[in-house]
């Protein structure tokens, strides 16, 4: 492992020695470690001011609660208000383990599942105090009014997601994302209607101000007017989500993007397992190549609907001419256990080889059947509207198919990114006083994340870990008055607004979105689903050329003056066009496969994942070194003292 | 299947809040009816980038219909003519070779122009701010099952909850009304045991916030509700306006 140093102390970086995991038994972990945390008094709250960046289910919880306990906030967000970010887009809902149904749920069996869902790749103790966080963050959002779905008793329903045997999901229909972020958001406006948080909306972090080695500010562009204007604060919180749009076609927002964490990365904070990519088996097909975005069809609906090929390859009859005999549910049979609710990764992964032996369905053969036939003649029309009306609305607007009459086509899409910013257990990256929260970390999910665990980890970071871990930050780091006239602030606004000036410089020929798709392409061929060493070492020099490409023929028209979208995209597409050689990196050097990260290289003779355990049983930290120098790996060793390794096995 | 379009777009054009915007005429040929409307306007940009001419700008993010971003008056109605539907999930199947479209911001005094097609919609966020959540700090909550809501009832608030906070309903009132809106999330709060403490406040402060912002007055023409991309009902204002009846008598000053 290289030694590199800390700015601050000039010790070597030893990931272990800093992850701050507390010792003791995993049940006793994290109130052991709330009381060592060092407090703030309620009067000297009042004297901080945090910047949180990014207003999803991570920040708007994390911006209100934090002003809830005093502190003085500000809360940036690249929309134009802090209900748009994209957490209001997932569908299918939040668990929890609450054991509402008696069927053995536990906090341990919440955390063994996310552990195991993950392929042994996400550290113990963070997935455990996840576990124990969830059942909060449920009774918080009843008190806040979230209409969650009920019996007709007047408790709270369930529903059942993949890689779990019991009912532990909470759901609001098809919108659970919308109602969580509803209430997160009513929140956050609450402070900001009492003062104690200052919205900063239709601005984008373009970088991260460091001074003395301690994050003390950010740079961002008002996208109005195209000012440069800068924030200082005590600590700087990045809320900013995944970064799937590398691939173009995702199921992410048009506008989330990478760059906030990029910056961060680029002045010193870690990026972790930034290969760990999470490809959704249930999303509407690719139809054209205009097509601007992919849109998943939530997992809930593996519930109901039942996942099926024809039988033999190259049958193109309609699906309601293939009898029952000549159908294969190919999860069923092959794993009878967990059937059509296995995990993302294995469900997506079984979608491909179908397809690639060429049973696949549709005018592409790039598809495979969603069936709720036998649910609606069980359940009758009207139940399987209640539950799932909206989505079902959704695939009939989208592909003009009724799915009450045929059966949905789908196939895998990125979705999510357990891969972000490497943080302690405290939330705080390498750089002091940076912390990263909710998809933007890398912390809980492993090489795989479960279904509905992102809002909960999203509302438990904000609402119950860095209302507790921020504390120890402000009370223990000598952090001296800093205001934005600090000529660290100039600097870092000078070098921000270069590289905008840079873009729109180039004056080329081809279009942001050309360059963008063609990068897309790239890692969804060479680092999607399936992935080796040959693949991999070709998509990044072809990165390297496209990266070329963009500084030299880019073509961005306007001025940096103005509401200027397409200098907005420009921007992003350039630091995805340098993270996607990460990404490809990390992929190539992580000689395994582990849940969502699969080379061809390493599987068993099943097809399944293969880890290997002895040499990969890590977290791959890299940090920065220069422009065109090859980044530094540090590895963190995760250790299993509660759970047993095993090969993964849903059958 | 899938067909080609030749189209006319007459498009709003405003290079910023203070500038006198103008209707420009765009032709576009070879679009595939599978392709969604701002697919649709992203080949255009594409075109205009090609040629030198600025794109035109619009909001948009998720493309799925449910962040509320998108949204523009479309032949003169907001979010175009399928009911039930944001601009993102509108397809080009839905309209007709040679077809003109007019394609406007939406228009209310309270939202104003920022360039073309984006509008400033923050005024739904301060009608918001003044009372529409449940004033309740993290740490607060007993168990989630200790208040039994009626499933009937949860129903009703989700109905209302799934408001998108576009402003179509504001661009196809007449009267750029914002009561559809503020009376949904009155409404959430009202049929919720959670939202009975601050019942009476909330509907009056949310009210004259609304006031405030320069929306006008609602004279149930119900043209939102036609609009609306998530089917909010105008009984969400009605019920606004018994909760606003209701807190002149039980609300103590």
């Amino acid at each position: 492992m290289s030694q590199v140093s800390d700015a601050r102390t000039g010790q070597a970086i030893d990931l272990n020695r800093i992850s701050r995991i507390p010792s003791g038994p995993i049940a006793q972990k994290w109130d052991k470690h709330k009381f060592d945390l060092k407090l703030v008094s309620p009067t000297n709250k009042r004297k901080f001011t945090i910047i949180v960046v990014g207003s999803g289910l991570a920040g708007a919880s994390a911006a209100s609660s934090l002003a809830e306990l005093g502190y003085n906030v500000h809360c940036v967000t690249l929309h134009d208000s802090p209900r748009r970010a994209h957490s209001i887009a997932a569908q299918g809902g939040i668990n929890a383990a609450k054991n509402y149904q008696n069927d053995g749920d536990s906090v341990y069996r919440l955390f063994y599942d996310t552990i195991k869902g993950g392929d042994f790749r996400s550290r113990e103790a963070n997935v455990y105090r996840l576990a124990q966080v969830s059942t909060a963050i449920i009774d918080h959002c009843v008190a806040q009014g979230v209409p969650f779905a009920r019996e007709y008793g007047g408790t709270l329903a369930n529903r059942t997601f993949g890689g779990a045997q019991v009912s532990r999901t909470f759901y609001a229909r098809g919108q659970t994302g919308q109602q969580l972020l509803l209430g997160a958001y009513g929140s956050l406006m609450r402070q900001v209607q009492l003062g104690k948080v200052r919205l900063h909306v239709r601005r984008e972090m373009l970088d991260l101000v460091v001074i003395d080695g301690v994050a003390r500010g950010i740079v961002c562009r008002n996208l109005v007017t195209g000012d440069f204007e800068t924030l200082a604060g005590h600590a700087v919180l990045l809320c900013t989500g995944g970064y799937g749009n590398a691939y173009y076609l995702s199921t992410n927002a048009k506008g989330s993007n990478v760059t906030a964490a990029w910056r961060a990365y680029k002045r010193g904070a870690f990026f972790a397992n930034p290969c760990f990519t999470q490809i959704h088996p249930t999303c509407i097909p690719v139809t054209g190549d205009y097509q601007s975005k992919l849109t998943l069809m939530s997992e809930s609906l593996r519930n109901d609907g039942r996942v099926w090929v024809p039988a033999k390859p190259n049958d193109r009859r309609p699906p309601n001419e293939i009898p029952e005999n000549e159908r294969d549910y190919y999860l069923e049979r092959r794993y009878p256990a967990f059937g059509n609710m296995v995990p993302r990764d294995v469900a997506s992964r079984n979608a491909k080889e179908r397809c690639d032996a060429g049973y696949g369905i549709g005018e592409t053969g790039r598809a495979v059947y969603l069936d709720f036939a036998q649910a609606i003649a069980r359940d009758g029309e009207e139940v399987i509207r209640q539950k799932y009306g909206n989505l079902f609305h959704m695939y009939q607007k989208i592909t003009a198919e009724d799915p009450y009459k045929v059966p949905m086509r789908i196939y895998p899409a990125i979705h999510y990114t357990m891969g972000g910013l490497w943080v302690d257990y405290n939330l705080q990256s390498t750089i002091p006083g940076l912390y990263v929260l909710g998809e933007a970390n890398f912390s809980d999910h492993g090489a795989n994340r479960l279904g509905a665990s992102a809002l909960m980890q999203g509302l438990a970071d904000g609402y119950f870990v860095i209302p507790y871990t921020i504390g120890d930050h402000l009370a223990t780091s000598k952090l001296p008055p800093v205001t934005t006239d600090h000529p660290a602030f100039k600097e870092t606004m000078v070098e921000a607004r270069n590289r905008v000036e840079r873009i729109l410089s180039v004056h080329g020929k081809r279009t942001v979105d050309s360059i963008h798709r063609e990068l897309g392409i790239t890692l969804w061929d060479y680092c999607g689903m399936a992935r080796n060493a040959d693949g991999l070492k070709h998509a990044i020099e072809k990165i390297r050329s496209l990266r070329e490409e963009f500084w030299t023929n880019v073509k961005v028209l306007g001025r940096g003056q103005e509401l200027n979208q397409n200098l907005e995209y420009a921007g992003r597409v350039a630091d995805f066009l340098e993270f996607g050689e990460l990404l490809a990196t990390d992929a190539l050097t992580r000689n395994e496969s582990c849940g969502g990260h699969f080379r061809e290289e390493y599987q068993t003779p099943d097809g399944e994942a293969r880890r290997d355990d002895e040499n990969f049983c890590h977290v791959a930290a890299w940090q920065y070194n220069g422009p065109d120098q090859e980044p530094t790996l540090h590895k963190e060793q995760l250790k299993f003292e509660e759970v047993q390794l095993t090969q993964r096995s849903y059958k | 299947m899938s067909g080609k379009l030749n189209l006319t777009l007459k498009i709003w054009r405003q290079p910023s809040p203070e500038a006198r915007g103008e209707f420009k005429t765009y032709t576009l040929n070879g679009i595939s009816t599978e392709m969604s409307f701002l697919e649709m306007l992203d080949i255009l940009n594409s075109q205009l980038i090609e040629r030198g001419e600025e794109p035109v700008a619009f909001d948009n993010d998720c493309r799925e219909g449910i962040c509320g971003a998108c949204g523009v008056m479309i032949n003169g109605q907001p979010h175009g003519p399928d009911r039930g539907t944001t601009t993102c999930q509108l397809h080009m199947r839905r309209f007709k070779n040679n077809d003109t479209i007019v394609i406007e911001p939406w228009r209310a005094r309270a939202f104003p122009v920022l360039r073309d097609l984006v509008v400033d919609r923050s005024a739904f966020d301060r009608i918001i701010a003044a009372g529409g959540y449940v004033s309740v700090n993290v740490g607060n909550a007993p168990d989630g099952n200790v208040i039994p809501v009626p499933k009937t009832k949860a129903d009703a608030a989700l109905d209302a909850a799934a408001c998108i906070g576009c402003g179509a309903c504001v661009a196809a009132c007449k009267n750029a009304s914002a009561s559809l809106f503020t009376g949904a999330r009155i409404s959430q709060f009202a049929l919720l045991p959670q939202g009975q403490p601050e019942r009476a406040k909330r509907v009056q402060q949310m009210v004259a916030q609304m006031d405030a912002e320069g929306f006008g007055a609602c004279t149930f023409t119900t043209e939102c509700e036609a609009a609306c991309p998530a089917e909010i009902s105008v009984a969400n204002i009605t019920r606004m306006n018994r909760e606003y009846l209701r807190a002149l008598f039980t609300a103590t000053p």
